[in-house]
């Protein structure tokens, strides 16, 4: 008998059910799960997402500017930058998802650079498949031309999201994934303001291995 | 070394007493400002006991449909029963594959099953990198806490080791220290050959293993080494997405009172073609390493446990003697029923009695584990196996003679209480008791007025 088989055969010898897993039981568990069973949601994740969105933003140290267009992306990125970097450079670089490459880049300053993020990035440019307005998340999907790397290793990380892009909750995420994507991609990310640590004296720092700095671009 | 001997070798240290002290403030008061956000927190830890039992009582057959689901994608299932066959599980991988160095995210299995030493001794560099793990991979030390490995270090200790390892100058700013260990830590992020990370839960429903985190070292250590190995209990399964969105609103509140965690990472398979990030090689180990002693236990609502913390955390056993003090990988509340169970009651007599029994750990329990009653039935197996000594036993034994006799219980009841009166004196301090002299060594006992509750019940005024 294998590891797997022997782990098995003792779940069941110890729950007091007798031979191996039958199909009726693995069939009662797929229902369980197809069920899809919501669990109990607190009354405020029901209310204004967009209102609750705003304000867990702002608990998570999450920046929040809107624009009236996709094209005020450039101008609004020059202008957070020119608050948060130390001295002004005649070119800023940026390196960012290709679905914002064909924006004016040029008039807001900025070198845009369409590829996936290096250790040495200083700041990223995404998008997001949704938010969640219970937790001021964000969430995005890595694949070909969204990878997650660009939102996790610069300091700084600015994501662009869309207002109708807006769900109450992280059930309402999943269910969207389902009737969009079919299946969940491999890399499921959920982020929720810039990276901090508490590991020494318990002591809140606000950057530890990824981003210092999480701004967001809301859009129509 | 016993509990006993180590707590009281850590009540007299000064820089834990310290660190305690602080922690206890921000974890408790933390926990408490965020679950009052939460109106109906009762219903959703009843939803969440209920979602972890069901996975509980058909372990066999979602840990199949998780592992069906896993290997769809391109993962690489593995079990093992024992420490051991994990640890040649993972030294296997590297060695098939070349592996010289990996980085690694926070799991506490792998400190059960000492992993990175199997992992050493097979000539495998191991990272950690969580900021607390790091420290005391430096320190040379085990974890304190499960959620704050470095709680019991003071931010003097943690300089002084970046001063002994990283050799740049002494730093006395958290801020600044934090940043140090990023710039240390973000080459080796980039270059390791292997990530091995932790699971906080595995969905049956995707395949998925998952993580969560704040500081986002375990976002990097499943994205972009080659190979990604997971090692994780099997009780971890919990069927759907929408389980974990249940119980993520319970974690981290939990945990550090934070309503969330900065990353959730769910991980399902290996990249595909196309795509420019992701490990080619995904492996899970799923450990048994005494889980399966539970399954349909006297104590099996113990594989409830999501690892948030708070039972120690809120424990004023755990906040006065630090983790190190239970001598094994799971401190508080839950580690005095995890290390008799998985180490062998035997070994780890003083546990399941280093609680006052106030039940503070079942009520913060965010999956209402009943924590006291699981110690109480493994002081009850100690009693039995006669592992406890000879006087607790003969007195517990004294006990019940005389309380399954009422008259009897009464007359010794009434002597004892006059004889514990005059024992007090004038002062009504009792200053050494015998029986009990350990306890009035630190202390003075109140002596009692000299009357029991009967005789006083009995002689009560009635109503007219």
């Amino acid at each position: 008998m294998s590891a797997r088989d022997n782990i098995l055969a003792r779940i069941r010898a110890n729950d007091g059910k007798h031979g191996s897993t039958a199909e009726a039981e693995l069939v009662a568990a797929r229902a369980v799960i197809n069920a899809r069973t919501r669990g109990p949601l607190p009354t405020f994740a029901r209310h204004d997402p967009m209102q609750h969105f705003i304000e867990e933003c702002a608990r998570l140290k999450t920046t929040l500017a809107e624009v009236d267009s996709v094209s005020a992306v450039p101008r609004e990125v020059g202008r957070y930058l020119s608050t948060v970097l130390d001295s002004p450079t005649p070119s800023i670089s940026v390196v960012g998802w290709p679905e914002f490459t064909a924006l004016d880049w040029q008039s807001a300053n900025i070198d845009y650079t369409n590829r996936p993020a290096i250790g040495s990035d200083l700041i990223g440019l995404t998008g997001c498949f949704c938010a969640i307005g219970e937790t001021g998340t964000l969430l995005l999907l890595g694949a070909r031309n969204t990878p997650k790397v660009t939102a996790l290793l610069p300091e700084t990380h600015i994501c662009v999201v869309k207002k109708s892009r807006l769900v109450a909750t992280m059930e309402d995420a999943f269910q969207l994934v389902r009737d969009e994507m079919g299946e969940l991609p491999r890399a499921t990310f959920f982020v929720s303001g810039p990276s901090r640590t508490a590991d020494i004296e318990q002591t809140i720092v606000i950057g530890a291995h990824g981003p210092y700095r999480v701004h967001v671009v809301l859009v129509p | 070394m016993f509990f006993k001997q180590t707590a009281s070798l850590k009540l007299n240290d000064a820089v834990l007493q310290k660190a305690l002290k602080n922690a206890k403030g921000k974890f408790v008061d933390g926990r408490a400002a965020s679950v009052a956000t939460i109106d109906n927190w009762e219903d959703i830890r009843t939803h969440a006991a209920a979602l972890r039992d069901r996975a509980i009582h058909n372990l066999d057959a979602y840990l199949i449909e998780f592992e069906k689901n896993a290997t769809r994608r391109g993962a690489v299932v593995h079990w093992a029963e024992t420490a051991e066959e994990a640890n040649a599980i993972i030294v296997k991988i590297a060695q098939d594959n070349a592996v010289k160095t990996v980085t690694k995210s926070k799991s506490m299995v792998s400190e059960e099953i000492a992993l990175n030493d199997a992992l050493e001794t097979a000539g495998v560099a191991v990272l950690e990198t969580d900021l607390g793990e790091y420290i005391l991979q430096l320190a040379k030390e085990p974890p304190s806490h499960i959620v704050a490995p470095a709680v019991h270090k003071s931010k003097e200790q943690v300089a002084q080791l970046f001063v002994d390892h990283h050799h740049k100058p002494r730093l006395t700013d958290i801020a600044a220290m934090t940043r140090e260990a990023r710039e240390v830590l973000r080459s080796h992020f980039l270059g390791a050959d292997m990530g091995i990370s932790g699971a906080n839960f595995i969905i049956a429903e995707t395949g998925t293993t998952l993580t969560v985190t704040n500081e986002g070292n375990a976002d990097m250590v499943t994205t972009i080494p080659r190979i990604h190995c997971v090692i994780t209990g099997i009780e971890k399964v919990i069927p759907t997405l929408e389980d974990f969105a249940t119980l993520i609103r319970l974690l981290p509140r939990s945990a550090i009172g934070q309503s969330i965690a900065n990353y959730l990472t769910l991980t399902t398979g290996i990249k595909k073609p196309d795509e420019q990030e992701g490990p080619e090689q995904m492996h899970i180990v799923l450990v048994d390493a005494g889980r399966t002693k539970l399954v349909g236990s006297e104590m099996s609502e113990m594989l409830r446990c999501i690892r948030c913390g708070a039972c120690m955390n809120h424990c004023p056993v755990y906040q006065n003697v630090g983790g190190h003090a239970y001598g094994w990988v799971y401190p508080g509340p839950m580690g005095s029923v995890l290390t008799p169970v998985y180490t062998g009651i035997e070994n780890s007599g003083d546990l399941p009695n280093a609680s006052t029994f106030c039940g503070e750990c079942q009520v913060v329990c965010p999956v209402k584990i009943p924590l006291p009653d699981l110690m109480r039935k493994l002081r009850e197996q100690q009693f039995d196996m006669k592992l406890r000594p000879w006087s607790e036993r003969w007195a517990i034994k004294a006990w019940g003679f005389f309380v399954s006799r009422p008259k009897l219980y009464a007359l010794a009841t009434r002597i004892g209480a006059r004889f514990a009166s005059w024992m007090g004196g004038r002062g009504k301090l009792i200053h050494k008791m015998p029986g009990i002299d350990g306890w009035t060594d630190g202390r003075d006992m109140p002596a009692p007025e000299g009357k029991t509750f009967r005789e006083l019940y009995a002689a009560r005024p009635l109503k007219p």
